[in-house]
């Protein structure tokens, strides 16, 4: 079986007046239809790894890698136009904040109309009725109200299900989320996370998730892989997360609170600067 | 299926109480901010140093007479009543007789104004039609030759005298190339035998098919036109890119290239409909600058409108002319300002409430 995409030695930088600046550094893994977790601090390379599987990291940024396939497809070779048409209907992508990714000036009907149009060719009435039944696959439980209200006039969690709806409703087979529900309230999060997670489940697809949340990740994804200054530390599935070897990945793990055990002083990350080398 | 109709007509009900409310509010603000406009240019009569009676009387007239006529003027009656009549006659449209041109000072305004509208107009779509997209492309491809080449241009409008670029014109265009007519608004062979409408000449000679004329005006407003039209583009295009670059660092352009947008989609569509929300209000205003007369130009080209009339009044103390034609740029500005506010509502879901 051809994985779904595998990325090999990827590496970004960005030249700077003083420099260059390296955010990934030689990430390397295969992911099936499966859910890969990547974590890491602020800074540590895990959007960017994101951005740049789909082709979306800033123009300055120089992107190397040995080997970016997804499926038999060389993403790096495909000329710009195929790597466009693919974001939408092969690869899709959700971003953090839905206050921010959404068109403040269109309806979010429109806004997912658009994703069917720009892949298919369908006309305006089936666009609509696919909008509103993915709406409805978002647990929006009145999609035609929400067809036309503008992203300003909906609640962060019914944005960010606007915004999977219009990611997902060309079927993808892989979605990168990143940071999908950081934004959101505690509560809101979980009722994302079950959307995402049964989406997910049931079209097969395979999931990238981006995240600083260790707990919410391991319990989320099938592995995890964890990023640190712009490298890759570990890579291990989320169940022997217990067994993590190398020290950071320990030190994350240290860190999470635990119910009835009183810490004081509270453990923080210690950082060894051969990590990063 | 009833269900759905029941909320869409709802939704368009609440729409469009909303677009009559704010309809009505325009109205209230449109009145009072008037009336403050009166209320200015009744002092600003009452404070210049410049006696009506006298004006009229001449200053060898014996006191019994000036005594008399400042009676019969009204200028013995407390201040409130004269603003008073002051605001009747205003809203009537009568402004008085102008000392100068010994015509009534609405209809003077009413000949000059179509010919300052009518530059203005050309002007602007030429401004906004060109310097919106050079900003736009100037954003997206910032800090290239491109962007360089759009900043000069822009630079070199607004810094060179519009007086010395008009009459280079004038040599170029009219002299030597003979691309365009020379000053004034229309030949001499048609000036006598053409009878305006509106007062627009492009719009009258169109609407009665009178095509040499129509070609003849638009000769001759050829270059005025593009000259407000450049300095105003300078504006513009520069207004444009700097919109331009913030909705493009946003992360909704982000999210549009992940569904796999074309980039002129993204930038055409989402970027610059995002970005004309601001850019109304700065066409807006541009074109009510050029709206109150731009004296220079109509000096350069001999365009016989708003500006050249008001500077010709200020300058022989015609005050009549003068408040009349503060007043009526005044209400152009308002009426522009309200515009954009309305159309800013239309283009921003946010700002409708």
């Amino acid at each position: 079986m051809t994985a779904l995409l595998t990325v090999k030695n990827l590496r970004v930088t960005y030249p700077t007046r003083t420099g260059v600046s390296e955010a990934v550094r030689g990430v390397s893994f295969s992911l099936g239809r499966e859910r890969l977790g990547i974590v890491g601090e602020s800074g540590s390379g895990k959007s960017q790894t994101g951005r740049a599987i789909m082709g979306l990291t800033a123009r300055n940024a120089i992107v190397e890698t040995d080997m970016l396939k997804f499926g038999d497809i060389d993403l790096m070779r495909i000329p710009a136009r195929q790597r466009r048409i693919m974001r939408g209907k092969s690869i899709a992508m959700i971003l953090q904040d839905p206050k921010y990714s959404l068109n403040p000036v269109m309806t979010i009907g429109r806004q997912i109309v658009e994703t069917l149009r720009t892949h298919e060719r369908i006309g305006n009435r089936e666009a609509r009725q696919r909008t509103l039944s993915m709406l409805e696959a978002v647990q929006i439980r009145d999609p035609e109200r929400v067809f036309t209200l503008y992203p300003h006039e909906v609640s962060g969690g019914m944005g960010q299900r606007a915004m999977i709806a219009m990611m997902l409703v060309c079927s993808p087979e892989l979605l990168i989320a990143d940071e999908p529900t950081s934004a959101l309230d505690v509560t809101v999060q979980l009722e994302v996370l079950k959307i995402l997670d049964k989406l997910v489940g049931e079209r097969g697809m395979g999931l990238i998730f981006i995240s600083h949340d260790l707990r919410l990740v391991s319990s989320f994804c099938d592995r995890v892989l964890v990023m640190y200054a712009g490298k890759m530390v570990e890579e291990l599935p989320s169940a022997n997360l217990k067994n993590a070897t190398h020290p950071y990945t320990k030190g994350l793990l240290n860190c999470l609170p635990q119910i009835g055990v009183h810490r004081h002083p509270l453990p923080v990350l210690d950082r060894q600067p051969e990590w990063a080398a | 299926m009833k269900g759905t109709e029941t909320t869409s007509v709802r939704a368009g009900y609440r729409r469009a109480r909303g677009i009559m409310v704010s309809v009505a509010r325009f109205l209230v603000v449109l009145v009072t901010t008037f009336l403050g406009l009166l209320a200015v240019t009744f002092f600003i009569g009452r404070v210049v140093p410049i006696d009506p009676v006298l004006a009229i009387v001449g200053d060898r007239a014996p006191s019994s007479v000036v005594e008399r006529i400042r009676e019969e003027m009204g200028f013995n009656l407390p201040l409130w009543q004269q603003f008073l009549i002051y605001l009747k006659q205003a809203v009537t449209g009568d402004f008085g007789i102008s000392v100068l041109t010994t015509h009534p000072v609405i209809e003077d305004i009413g000949r000059a104004f179509p010919a300052t509208l009518e530059l203005a107009t050309v002007g602007t779509l030429i401004g906004a039609g060109i310097g919106i997209p050079f900003g736009v492309i100037a954003a997206v491809w910032r800090d290239s030759i491109v962007d360089q080449i759009v900043r000069i241009i822009g630079l070199f409008g607004y810094s060179v005298p519009i007086f010395w670029l008009g009459l280079l014109s004038l040599l170029v265009f009219y002299a030597q190339l003979k691309w365009a007519a020379y000053p004034g608004r229309l030949d001499i062979a048609y000036e006598y035998t053409f009878v305006p409408i509106t007062g627009l000449y492009l719009v009258d000679a169109a609407w009665t098919g009178q095509w040499s004329i129509f070609w003849d005006a638009w000769r001759h407003i050829l270059l005025p036109g593009a000259l407000l039209g450049y300095f105003s583009l300078a504006y513009i295009s520069r207004m444009t890119r700097s919109f331009m670059l913030n909705e493009l660092n946003q992360e909704y352009i982000i999210a549009a290239r992940a569904k796999g947008l074309s980039e002129a989609r993204i930038i055409w569509f989402h970027a610059l409909r995002n970005a004309a929300v601001p850019l109304v209000t700065v066409v807006a205003l541009s074109y009510a600058g050029l709206l109150e007369g731009s004296v220079l130009t109509e000096t350069v080209f001999s365009w016989p409108g708003l500006g050249l009339y008001i500077t010709n009044s200020l300058q022989n103390a015609d005050m009549n002319a003068v408040l009349g034609g503060t007043i009526v740029i005044g209400a152009v500005f308002i009426g522009i300002n309200l515009f954009s506010d309305l159309l800013y509502k239309t283009l921003d879901p946010r700002t409708r409430n």
